[in-house]
């Protein structure tokens, strides 16, 4: 990937977390989850994301940074950002 | 009080000791397994081969887990299954075990090749945390290593050895890369990736004797006569169910351990999910295997409230997986099926990951679009969509995931996605919209 594009998804990714920290959570699809736990692992206030997606509840604990760690890292795409007042319709 | 005896110590067992607990609060509940390691992410040992995620992690419970549930834990083997006397002899603990109501989870091995050489060390499958560990710590110190086999789990080895700096041969029967799923240009997405990252591809090439000296891998000869140095050789060409306790109990089975929609077997207090089990689909008339994680869960939980007497028939969804093939994220719902050619099949087995419903061959068109690393193929039905593989982005993978599992009447968009004038991702996005609007989108299966 060349410098442009590398910019330009950071970018996107920014935009994207900065949207999330304004009216979102965590939103697990549980049919996608295996539980390998990499999301409990990097998340840096030791939420079990893993959990979550194991129960299918959006994480919705106020200390959640929405730093989106755990959405980055998923290898199978499970967790994604909701905007909040969106929710329960998923 | 009833008592539960679970074998098995995988997601089927695991979910249908929660759903027994949920029905039925006073419960006895026992599960066995042959695994010292118990209960952990056994589609995660991927990522613990290539380090993305360290060993301990791979533990979704705990011990205080099993506490709150009150699920008793034993580490052994089952010997033998008598069904009229409700019991099961076990290997370590000397008292037969009673039981009123039986799960059988005990899933499924890897498939081991009737090859010269098998017994080598430095001959690896992965199986097991066990299997994980010991390709790990072979990867330390081989510089070279053989892969055999056609799926996904042959894949999750490759990368594994990538990780720790192994020089990967891969040997694929056929002339390209998991036909009986992917389609042409998608196996060779998959094989340029590979190759980019220093795989060495042998097509059309199988193992004909695994090569050692005093008693270790030293290379692999293939029918054609070639010599391959390596120190490892992986063999992953399927799975089968573990057959063994219920054939000799007497109890029915063809391919898996036959149960029906809810989860029974020939005998009425005996139950089967996960992989071991072949499980009736009243939709399409038949019995079925799976070797999804998700259905597997899904069956342990149906059976688990079936067995506390909640009668729960266990519908089976669209099969989906999500995985990744060299680095692509790749998802794979409903029937995405290539018709077969004789002598092509790297699998003997079904493999981990995979759903035979893939492989039934859709009365469907086609429509593609997208380049080297953003894919997506959709089969196209008269009034359905009923398959799609998307590699790369994944931003449509979650609407198609639910258009096809609905049956989502696609008559107003059919002729848009099939001519292929307008990019397919944007008739769908905007269908996605209006669609999940007008229905809400359905809560995953879970």
């Amino acid at each position: 990937m060349d410098w442009k594009a590398r910019l330009a998804r950071w970018f996107r990714q920014e935009a994207k977390r900065h949207e999330a920290m304004v009216a979102g959570y965590v939103v697990p699809d549980p049919i996608r989850c295996v539980q390998c736990g990499i999301c409990s692992y990097h998340c840096p206030i030791g939420i079990d994301v893993r959990r979550h997606a194991w129960e299918g509840q959006p994480v919705v604990e106020s200390y959640c940074l929405t730093c989106g760690e755990c959405v980055a890292r998923c290898p199978r795409g499970v967790l994604r950002f909701e905007r909040s007042d969106l929710l329960p319709a998923d | 009080m009833r008592r539960y005896v679970i074998v098995g110590t995988g997601v089927a067992g695991i979910a249908a000791a929660e759903a027994i607990r949920e029905a039925d609060p006073q419960a006895r509940i026992l599960l066995i397994g042959d695994e010292p390691e118990g209960y952990y992410s056994r589609p995660g040992l991927a990522y613990y081969l290539t380090d993305e995620v360290p060993e301990k992690q791979l533990f979704p419970w705990r011990a205080r887990d099993f506490r709150r549930l009150g699920i008793n834990l034993w580490h052994d083997r089952v010997v033998a299954l008598d069904p009229r006397g409700h019991r099961l002899k076990l290997q370590r603990h000397s008292e037969p075990v009673p039981y009123d109501r039986l799960l059988l989870a005990t899933g499924s091995v890897a498939v081991r090749p009737d090859l010269p050489g098998v017994d080598l060390q430095g001959v690896v499958k992965l199986d097991t945390l066990a299997d994980a560990r010991r390709i790990r710590q072979l990867a330390r110190k081989a510089k070279a290593a053989v892969v055999i086999g056609g799926g996904i789990t042959a894949l999750e080895i490759v990368e594994g050895l990538l990780h720790h700096k192994v020089q990967v041969h891969y040997l694929l029967r056929g002339d390209r890369y998991w036909r009986r799923v992917l389609d042409e240009q998608e196996s060779r997405i998959v094989e340029r990736r590979l190759s980019e990252r220093g795989v060495r591809l042998h097509y059309r090439t199988q193992a004909a004797e695994i090569m050692g000296r005093r008693g270790r891998v030293t290379g692999v000869r293939t029918t054609d006569g070639r010599v391959i140095p390596a120190q490892m050789v992986a063999i992953a060409v399927g799975v089968r169910p573990r057959l063994a306790l219920p054939r000799a109990a007497g109890l029915r089975t063809e391919r898996g351990v036959l149960a029906d929609e809810y989860l029974r077997t020939s005998d009425e207090d005996i139950f089967a999910a996960g992989d071991v089990a072949q499980v009736y689909d009243p939709r399409v008339g038949a019995s079925v295997l799976d070797d999804l994680w998700s259905v597997a869960r899904a069956q342990g939980r149906a059976a688990g409230y079936n067995m506390a007497g909640w009668k729960t028939p266990c519908r089976r969804g669209t099969p989906l997986n999500v995985t990744r093939l060299a680095g692509l994220t790749t998802t794979i719902v409903g029937q995405v099926g290539q018709p077969a050619r004789d002598g092509e099949d790297d699998l003997v087995g079904i493999i981990r990951g995979d759903s035979e419903v893939w492989r039934s061959i859709p009365d469907a068109i086609v429509a593609q679009e997208g380049f080297s690393v953003n894919r997506l193929r959709l089969m196209v039905g008269k009034k359905h969509l009923l398959g799609a593989v998307l590699m790369g982005d994944q931003t449509l993978s979650r609407p198609l995931y639910h258009l096809i599992d609905a049956q989502a009447d696609i008559t107003p968009i059919r002729e848009r996605l099939i001519q292929g004038r307008e990019p397919v991702a944007e008739v769908l996005a905007e269908f996605w919209i209006q669609w999940s609007r007008q229905h809400g989108t359905q809560k995953p299966q879970s």
